[in-house]
């Protein structure tokens, strides 16, 4: 079983809301990349979504955007980023591991290559935000290779389009809280919730709700209706100052913690 | 790759040209993109709007453009005879009004009331502007930092239009970059912002909306060819950056096998140096700014940074038409050096009296190249896309001389 799938089967059976961070791969230093992972699961994240920095991320706000500039300032790529989820996986065997970025630098390295790549380091799905399910043929070989496609919803997808990301959603569906970039600001909780009580009905995977989730509160309003709650910009925020290995940990446990508490003092 | 036998069945409805093109953008983007998809195909086929377009074309902008034999060059050169398609004469002083002309009725059709656009030498930026103050829409601009030092007469201008005009410093501070900013504005103000893109790249419908738009240069002109000449030109050649102008030239004649076809990359300091913008000459497939297309990327996969003297020309993809025609082998695209688009730039100063844009000197250099292998009484047809007002403060600061 693919560990994005069993980890929602053991978050549903224990009542909990999922908790994701985003983080920058290499960011905000590349030499202490796979401790931050094992800081983020130490802190109480339930899958990591580790991005693959990329030189022109359209969809992104500024604090995303600069992350991405510094790791590729500072040398990372896409083999990097496949080294450092290998190096995760010898110490930690099951928190499920996407990577998300853009298509070209996958694209670039050959989507065979990748998968095969991508699989034996320990990767679980990806999630490419410019290909949307249009263009998702040439992703075939990742998911034959039994990569997840983490798949986006959005406030302006039309309730046809809607219908098929249901149908077509694996791993679990990310809803984009708010039509913008990441970082901004987002819908009323009202808003959110009515449609993301639409999509965990008809979807064929769980539900996972970000864009704009910035802490405690924001996220424990999204708990009580979404199976996972995606926290990205306000943590790479954060940890944009940390130079040392204590540091980074010591910024995800602060920032994490707390949301973590909130999550599950719900439940 | 198969026979293509009609190259004006492209793009398909997904807005793929063979394998380029396509839809590679967020979520988020679908929805006002097929709600743009419907609009626009709607009005391509709506007498009422051809007409309106038409009617600005001929009143607002100026056309028809005149074919000019520049036969003093042409002399100097020693070969086929030259003819440039004066673009340069448009309003505005480039090919980039007929797209923008065409794109603001779009949006008012669409009912929106702000526009925003993106734009590396400013002409776009300008004619985008321009359009915006014709039909009294708000306008924001975004333009790279490093474009704004060179071409503040284009930033000046804008702002005389009403224009906002927004520094980019992220990433190389040019004019992808001033895409992708122009992209978020666009993802988070969708409900009264209309997105003029000014070149053929983009996601669909943006690659097919732009080439119509400007695929009245290549209809004007084959129909001036066979009025004034009485036959097709041997060859076609324009710049090539984005490739709007390129493909506005080319399009009518894709059809015309016996007319060959040559786009002209910038080659910045030389192919060779790495320091150029030639994404068909020197660059690999891949993913770019919603569309599948050549781009120049390192082997990761990111965007590398590009070098032209020219701002308009300084642009790491291109558009996915450009793409297919390449493979299809219908077109050749080469390089033009700075120092080759500067000469070409001084000679037809000085043989013509045309004072042409830096980017459309690339087009005048290769078609001097061009000139040289037909015989005499052969025809080279160049796109002059725009006029040069606008380089003269690169062009003194770069031989030394105070303006």
């Amino acid at each position: 079983m693919n560990r994005i799938d069993r980890r929602f089967v053991v978050l549903k059976a224990a009542g909990r809301t999922g908790l994701i961070p985003f983080v920058t791969a290499g960011d905000p230093s590349p030499e202490h990349a796979v401790a931050l992972m094992h800081a983020l699961v130490e802190a109480g994240a339930d899958l990591i979504e580790l991005g693959v920095p990329f030189s022109d991320p359209m969809a992104d706000g500024p604090v995303i955007q600069h992350a991405s500039e510094r790791a590729i300032a500072a040398g990372v790529g896409l083999a990097d980023v496949l080294g450092w989820v290998a190096q995760f996986r010898q110490l930690d065997a099951d928190t499920p591991v996407v990577l998300m970025g853009y298509l070209n630098p996958i694209e670039i390295h050959g989507y065979e290559r990748f998968a095969q790549e991508a699989v034996q380091a320990g990767v679980d799905g990806v999630l490419l935000v410019d290909c949307p399910l249009e263009e998702s043929v040439v992703l075939a070989p990742l998911r034959e290779a039994g990569l997840r496609q983490i798949l986006l919803a959005a406030p302006t997808t039309a309730p046809e389009r809607l219908a098929q990301l249901c149908q077509a959603a694996a791993g679990f569906l990310y809803y984009v809280s708010f039509a913008g970039i990441t970082g901004a600001a987002r819908l009323s909780t009202t808003d959110i919730a009515a449609r993301v009580a639409e999509l965990r009905a008809h979807a064929n995977a769980p539900v996972a709700v970000g864009f704009g989730v910035r802490d405690a509160e924001s996220a424990k309003a999204i708990a009580g209706f979404a199976d996972a709650v995606v926290i990205g910009s306000a943590l790479v925020e954060r940890l944009a100052g940390a130079t040392s290995a204590e540091d980074i940990a010591g910024c995800a446990q602060g920032f994490l913690a707390p949301i973590r508490a909130a999550l599950d003092a719900r439940a | 790759m198969p026979e293509i036998r009609d190259f004006h069945a492209y793009p398909d409805a997904q807005g793929r040209f063979g394998r380029f093109g396509g839809s590679y953008v967020a979520e988020t983007l679908m929805a006002p993109l097929a709600e743009l998809t419907e609009a626009y195909l709607r009005l391509r086929q709506d007498p009422a709007f051809i007409a309106e377009l038409d009617r600005d074309l001929t009143n607002y902008v100026g056309r028809p453009s005149p074919v000019y034999f520049a036969e003093r060059l042409t002399r100097h050169v020693g070969g086929a005879r030259i003819l440039l398609k004066r673009e340069d004469l448009n309003h505005t002083g480039a090919h980039k009004i007929n797209n923008t002309v065409g794109q603001a009725l779009v949006a008012r059709h669409m009912g929106k009331t702000r526009i925003i656009a993106e734009t590396g030498a400013g002409q776009h930026g300008v004619a985008s502007a321009t359009v915006a103050a014709r039909l009294g829409l708000q306008c924001v601009v975004y333009m790279g930092a490093v474009d704004i030092e060179r071409q503040k007469i284009n930033v000046y201008r804008m702002k005389l239009l009403g224009a906002e005009v927004v520094p980019v410093t992220s990433g190389s501070k040019t004019l992808k970059d001033a895409l992708n900013e122009a992209m978020r504005d666009w993802v988070t103000n969708v409900a009264d912002t209309f997105y003029i893109i000014g070149t053929v790249a983009g996601p669909h419908p943006y690659p097919l909306m732009v080439r119509d738009f400007n695929a009245i240069v290549g209809r004007e002109a084959r129909a001036q060819l066979l009025e004034q000449y009485g036959r097709l030109p041997d060859v076609l050649t324009a710049c090539v950056g984005g490739g709007s102008n390129a493909m506005g030239l080319f399009h009518a004649f894709l059809n015309d096998r016996e007319v060959r076809i040559v786009g002209a990359e910038a080659a910045g300091l030389g192919l060779a140096t790495g320091h150029h913008a030639a994404s068909l000459a020197a660059g690999r497939p891949g993913v770019l700014h919603g569309n599948r297309t050549y781009v120049l990327c390192d082997d990761d996969g990111q965007i590398t940074e590009t070098h032209s003297i020219s701002a308009g020309l300084d642009y790491p993809g291109v558009g996915p038409e450009h793409a297919f025609l390449k493979d299809a082998g219908r077109a050749e695209y080469v390089g033009v050096t700075d120092v080759e688009a500067l000469e070409a730039f001084h000679l037809l100063c000085r043989t013509e009296g045309i004072l042409p844009a830096l980017e459309s000197s690339h087009a005048v250099a290769q078609a001097i190249k061009l000139a040289r292998e037909y015989p005499k009484n052969g025809i080279v047809l160049c796109n002059l896309s725009g006029r040069g007002d606008k380089d003269v403060h690169t062009i003194a600061a770069r031989e030394g001389v105070q303006v």
